[in-house]
């Protein structure tokens, strides 16, 4: 493997210039969370409109794969309905971003696993909006 | 030193990851292993496995004397009889155990006195401890070079302190800290003094009686013995007074309703079936590292330190840490702008090299040195300096593809 087919254009450009990143103030939902042993961690805040995903944004610190893979999750769910992002699979993200990226699949899947993690647990008690600490 | 001819004798350097020869600089991490320890862990198995000091057979007599052996040749080592030394899976236990059962005879009144530049071992346990037993832990500073705050030392070390326990060699910048000072000022407060010697034992001529120490802790997996290996050094007097952590099999001389008598040194604390075949291993680590000789090996790494050193800095963006050359063992940690450490892990992995990057299980190292992560290199007696040429380059590539 070279460098340069794991940091493929895709990631690079999602690394330097992300889309979405930032906070939605107030949001209908919000969930960060996080890999404790390397420190990356990431929030999403959610609009919904009609049960979908009208507008979303993240903020993030950590490697250069999962804050792309991040960035990128946001333009993938936008307009999805919350079902439809549970059904997300992991091979969803390495689609975009590159089957290399499974050697990293704890960086590349941050991003997804928060969030889903986050809507599962919204979607058993409607009450839980805001979850913070997602552990990975 | 013909390194050449020492390469040979390590199987894993044959390799290639990702089609590129191997560059093991996560020395600090774990070594790799000669075929001559890997043979002996062999032998072991394939001829003379039993369990130790029980069966009256001709196979446990000669796991037996093989393993006292190997007891025999790492007291040798460091200048200690074969009795003062203890086998456990590695420094981390070897730290346990003197916080374990040291510590459980503190009084509320009594001190502890670490440093900010200890591993998590020996940091948590004590930290944990003095938290449950009401006991003072405290922290000696570091300076922004990373090297140990001998003022704060001084301040903090006081007439309550009963153990000072201090990292010879920092795992995370290489710091090599002046211990023999450090001890004889506790021992003039009537302090224990215990050193944390996993990444001094490897690469440095270890004389515990000339430093003077009451216990010496060290991992036997970083001096090219198998993984899951260890020790622990007590003066035979320091020793006999401690209590045993560990209870069971092995440890005991006899046991009644009434009471229990420990066994004789060092077997009062090796519980249960020891490692034998790891023992056996670094008795045979013991035996290549004397072959090479300690004051080689230092050498050696010093010299690949500074031309480390002096080529990475010619490198964009890098930020070094820790103190000069001549006050540093073979171990390197740095950043490059702000690239992540694990990307750049990553692309140096692509090139077949191997480092650690995180926080090397220092945070509160690294916090007081204002830094969350570093990458690490540290090297060992195979390492060469066209290796630190293939770092160079693989680090060019990190800055060209994250453009910095």
């Amino acid at each position: 493997m070279e460098a340069k087919e794991l940091y493929n254009e895709t990631i690079l450009k999602a690394y330097k210039n992300p889309l979405n990143k930032g906070k939605i103030d107030p949001a209908d939902l919000e969930f960060g969370g996080g890999n404790r042993s390397c420190g990356d961690s990431v929030t999403y805040t959610l609009k919904l409109k009609n049960n979908k995903v009208e507008d979303i944004k993240f903020e993030g610190h950590g490697c250069s794969l999962s804050l792309a893979s991040a960035s990128l999750l946001t333009e993938i769910v936008k307009g999805k309905t919350i079902e439809e992002i549970l059904n997300l699979k992991a091979q969803d993200i390495y689609d975009i971003i590159g089957e290399t990226a499974k050697a990293r699949s704890k960086c590349a899947l941050l991003g997804i696993i928060v969030l889903q993690t986050g809507l599962a647990r919204h979607q058993k008690n409607p009450k839980e909006t805001k979850i913070e600490n997602v552990k990975i | 030193m013909n390194i050449e001819s020492i390469r040979k004798d390590f199987p894993i350097l044959e390799r290639k990851v990702h089609d590129k020869p191997l560059v093991y600089f996560d020395n600090a991490a774990t070594t790799q292993k000669p075929k001559q320890v890997i043979d002996s862990v062999n032998d072991f198995y394939s001829n003379y496995n039993a369990n130790v000091h029980r069966g009256l057979h001709a196979l446990s007599e000669e796991a037996s004397e093989a393993y006292e052996k190997a007891h025999e040749k790492v007291g040798n080592f460091i200048n200690s009889e074969w009795d003062e030394i203890v086998f456990t899976k590695n420094t981390t236990e070897s730290l346990n155990i003197l916080a374990y059962s040291l510590g459980l005879d503190l009084k509320k009144d009594d001190e502890v006195l670490i440093t900010k530049m200890e591993h998590h071992a020996n940091f948590v346990p004590w930290q944990y401890l003095g938290k449950k037993l009401g006991f003072k832990v405290k922290y000696v500073d570091i300076t922004k070079d990373g090297e140990l705050d001998m003022q704060s030392f001084d301040s903090l070390l006081t007439n309550k302190t009963k153990i000072v326990s201090v990292i010879h060699v920092s795992n995370t910048l290489g710091t090599i800290n002046p211990v023999k000072e450090l001890i004889e000022k506790a021992h003039d407060k009537n302090a224990l003094a215990i050193v944390d010697g996993a990444q001094s034992i490897p690469h440095m001529e270890i004389d515990v009686k000339d430093l003077n120490c009451d216990f010496f802790a060290f991992s036997g997996h970083k001096m090219l013995a198998p993984t899951g290996t260890g020790g622990l050094f007590g003066k035979k007097e320091a020793f006999e007074e401690m209590n045993p952590f560990l209870f069971g099999g092995e440890m005991i001389s006899s046991v009644s309703v009434e009471k229990t008598e420990w066994n004789m040194l060092p077997w009062k604390f090796e519980a249960g079936t020891p490692h034998v075949a790891g023992g056996i291993g670094i008795g045979a680590a013991v035996d290549y590292l004397n072959k090479i000789g300690m004051d080689k090996i230092l050498k050696h790494e010093h010299k690949l330190v500074e031309y480390a050193l002096n080529a990475l800095k010619d490198v964009k963006g890098i930020q070094l840490y820790g103190p000069k050359t001549d006050k540093r063992a073979g171990v390197i940690s740095f950043n490059i702008a702000d690239i992540h450490p694990h990307d750049v892990a990553s692309v140096l992995d692509t090139h077949g090299i191997a480092v650690r990057a995180g926080a090397h299980c220092t945070h509160p190292l690294l916090h007081a040195l204002g830094v969350e992560h570093t990458v690490r290199a540290s090297f060992y007696i195979y390492n060469t300096e066209k290796e630190i040429d293939v770092l160079i380059d693989a680090l060019n590539d990190a800055v060209k593809i994250f453009g910095v």
